[in-house]
């Protein structure tokens, strides 16, 4: 069993989890993950590490309500335990001094996105952030984010906050000022990082995405988060999740990530109305 | 207190061969299709008497030979049938630390029954269903009895892996009064015999009771850790403090085929089609969370045992038209008879001498076909099989939503890879010392699919039984201070 130390609401439909796992503390780099388990009949979903403090023992988890086992976690509570958290997962991130580093977030993306940032700052580089989301409040880690960045730009669907539009457009607009950046990194939805891939394509720019397959058991056994990456399949769970985003094939991990949707909404429905039962029984406060 | 089992009288000798096998009672097939019980349902008691009387108890008894691990197997047999159930379980775990698995798992047909005499003239003793009946029995009726431990040794074992290796590794070191720490990268423990091989072959209950007995006997299981990532070899022994690790990590890596559109929705490996059934329970859903998508005509490629347990546990998830692929004949199967045949009851459509060539998907990136082609079969290969050979234009397509690749595992490599010095060979298994089980760095042993390549669940079981005897050894030369734990950074 696994403590949560807290949760926290950071936007709607987000929370901010800080869990007791002191030997993933210890050993975790940026860009690695953990498989959570959150209840004894739950599935086992991949979350990436936002952030992790040897000294505490602890990990932080950023987790989107998307479906029923996240929907679920977003009504647990610092006390209570998920039952399984395994790793970190995945090859981490390769760290060095490229010079200038764009990091590019979208939506739940902006989490696995920060210890990345932070490492590339220690690791002496120019970090440039652009963060989006469809409205205001979906920018989370705003402060986090500029924490660790040199400059920091904001993009929202609605024009709420921010400059009105898509990261992809606050990024052209940055290269065609600033001239080419040495690296791109972009974690978000697959097709935020299939438009800065293309973007970036073209200009020759090198570029990083960090896919957000479907996994089970995250240590290279099963094979359900399988990718084409230039033409070869590989498995996110231990050759990635980072890979060359020029590289991947982002139709098909996009139809992958759709597999189990019909499965997704009936699990939603039937959670829904189990709250909806015990919202009208009263009982339960 | 359980009621004792009254023996059977010794046959005389030519008597004995006279008496018919007993067969195996099951499931009506029409019946277990649709669920997830156990098939074989195992001997009554007046059954297994009658049928361990038909034992020869040979002086030089060729049954052992075959066996594995050289189970003595006419003792155990004669202490059956005098109705010495407890004392036949104590002798099957002297060289058996899981009876109650291996009688059900085993391949008995191709290693202990296979040779035996009585099979000259009739059918073979069924060594294996009286070895499944005798551990059933005593798990039934007797409480978890804990074997006497030998004094505290103060040697702690990271053992790496919970699978048979694994779980008899620890058995046997515990008994040697050695502290045991079982590290499992799934959060629960039983390897292969809990993600892999279906409820309806080896009902959980089982492993849980082998895995609760460990616990008994002081062992400690520490699960959602994977050696490689949440801990090095290196760091076992420098941070955590353990005198000798042993790897059992198993062959948990799928292989492809390696054909135009494998990548489409519902090509899935036999390993993860087995374990969102088998460990996450995905024929429970949604009362489990984890799905599984219930095809209407599933292929799977392959015919060994795990391509037997998929088509088996597709047609339980019910399927119409489950489809075996399979490019040699029945006769080079790899699965075992009674695996094959089971299937066969069960209404599964054998396509023999059939290879894929592609799959084939629609828009939205489901599978819809696959294209196979007619084989026949030519000159021996390597393997001393006929090779299969294709028929020209022999090429058809079936039409199916689901494709399950069960062609065999390979090595899982995390462990492995980030073990510096570890010498593997080609394939990546574990290259150990052929008695002792120690790999390349001293103090790390390592047995069972991790070091063979996929095998079976009592190779496996004997060989952490023999790397315990090993790392036994190079602990009290350790203790002695002959040697030192290995620096891997």
């Amino acid at each position: 069993m696994f403590a949560i130390v807290s949760r926290e609401q950071i936007a709607p439909r987000f929370h901010r989890f800080v869990v007791s796992a002191p030997q993933i503390a210890r050993k975790h780099r940026p860009g690695q993950f953990v498989i959570v388990m959150p209840e004894e009949l739950g599935e086992r979903i991949p979350l990436t590490i936002a952030q992790a403090d040897a000294a505490a023992g602890t990990i932080t988890l950023v987790v989107q309500e998307v479906g029923k086992t996240t929907m679920a976690m977003g009504r647990m509570n610092g006390g209570d335990s998920f039952v399984s958290v395994v790793g970190p997962l995945g090859t981490p991130t390769h760290i060095e001094r490229f010079g200038t580093v764009v990091c590019v977030g979208g939506g739940a993306g902006i989490a696995p996105i920060l210890p990345i940032a932070a490492g590339m700052k220690a690791a002496g580089n120019q970090i440039l952030t652009i963060l989006g989301g469809r409205t205001h409040e979906l920018v989370i880690l705003r402060e986090e984010m500029g924490a660790v960045s040199d400059e920091i730009f904001f993009t929202t669907d609605d024009g709420s906050f921010g400059r009105r539009g898509l990261v992809t457009q606050a990024l052209a607009d940055l290269i065609a000022e600033r001239g080419r950046p040495d690296l791109v990194v972009a974690i978000g939805p697959a097709v935020m990082m299939r438009a800065v891939a293309e973007l970036t394509r073209p200009m020759g720019i090198k570029t990083w995405a960090s896919l957000n397959s479907i996994m089970v058991d995250g240590t290279g056994m099963c094979g359900a988060c399988r990718v084409v990456v230039g033409g070869q399949t590989r498995f996110v769970c231990v050759d990635g999740p980072e890979f060359d985003a020029h590289e991947v094939d982002f139709d098909l991990l996009i139809k992958r990530l759709r597999m189990y949707l019909p499965q997704e909404q009936v699990a939603r429905e039937r959670y829904l109305e189990q709250c909806r039962c015990h919202a009208q029984g009263g009982h339960h406060g | 207190m359980a009621e004792p089992l009254r023996g059977a009288p010794e046959l005389p000798r030519s008597e004995r061969m006279k008496v018919p096998r007993h067969p195996m009672p099951a499931q009506d097939p029409h019946t277990r299709r649709r669920n997830f019980d156990e098939v074989a349902l195992g001997y009554a008691p007046e059954i297994a008497l009658a049928e361990a009387q038909r034992c020869l108890q040979c002086p030089n008894p060729p049954c052992v030979k075959g066996c594995p691990v050289g189970i003595d197997i006419p003792a155990f047999i004669d202490l059956l049938r005098r109705g010495d159930v407890a004392g036949s379980l104590v002798k099957l775990k002297e060289t058996n630390t899981l009876p109650a698995i291996c009688g059900r798992v085993c391949p008995q047909e191709e290693q202990c029954e296979v040779v035996c005499v009585v099979a000259k003239r009739g059918e073979p003793v069924a060594i294996g269903r009286l070895e499944r009946f005798v551990a059933d029995w005593e798990r039934e009726h007797s409480p978890v009895s804990v074997p006497e431990l030998a004094p505290p040794s103060g040697m702690k074992v990271a053992v790496v892996g919970s699978g048979p290796a694994g779980l008899a590794c620890a058995a046997e070191l515990a008994r040697a009064g050695h502290a045991v720490t079982i590290f499992e990268a799934l959060h629960k423990p039983g390897g292969v015999l809990v993600y892999g091989i279906p409820q309806f072959r080896l009902p959980k209950e089982i492993v849980t009771y082998e895995i609760d007995a460990l616990h008994a006997m002081g062992v400690e299981i520490r699960g959602d850790f994977v050696v490689g990532k949440t801990a090095t070899v290196h760091e076992l022994f420098w941070e955590l403090g353990y005198d000798a690790v042993f790897l059992g990590t198993g062959a948990g890596l799928p292989y492809f085929l390696g054909i135009p559109g494998e990548n489409y929705l519902g090509v899935l490996s036999a390993n993860e089609f087995l374990t969102r059934v088998n460990l996450m329970k995905a024929y429970d859903f949604p009362h489990h969370d984890t799905p599984v998508r219930p095809g209407r005509r599933v292929a799977v490629v392959g015919s060994g045992n795990v391509a037997m347990d998929c088509l088996r546990t597709a047609k339980r998830l019910g399927a119409e038209e489950v489809i075996c692929v399979y490019r040699r004949t029945r006769n080079e199967s790899p699965a075992r008879k009674e695996e094959l045949e089971h299937a066969e009851e069960e209404g599964i459509d054998f396509r023999w001498l059939s290879a894929p060539l592609a799959i084939h998907g629609n828009a939205e990136g489901f599978v819809t076909a696959m294209q196979i082609q007619r084989m026949e079969l030519g000159e021996p290969d390597v393997s001393g099989r006929r090779r299969p050979v294709p028929i020209p234009g022999s090429e058809y397509e079936i039409a199916v939503d689901t494709v399950i690749v069960a062609i065999g595992q390979g090595p899982n490599p995390l462990a492995t890879r980030s073990t510096p010095g570890l010498a593997l060979n080609r394939h990546g298994n574990i290259v150990v010392d052929p008695e002792t089980l120690q790999t390349s760095i001293p103090g790390v042993f390592a047995g069972g699919d991790i070091v063979t390549g996929a095998a079976t669940v009592i190779l496996a079981m004997g060989a952490g039984k023999q790397a315990a005897r090993g790392i036994d050894a190079w602990l009290g030369r350790l203790a002695a201070g002959e040697v030192e734990k290995p620096r891997l950074e």
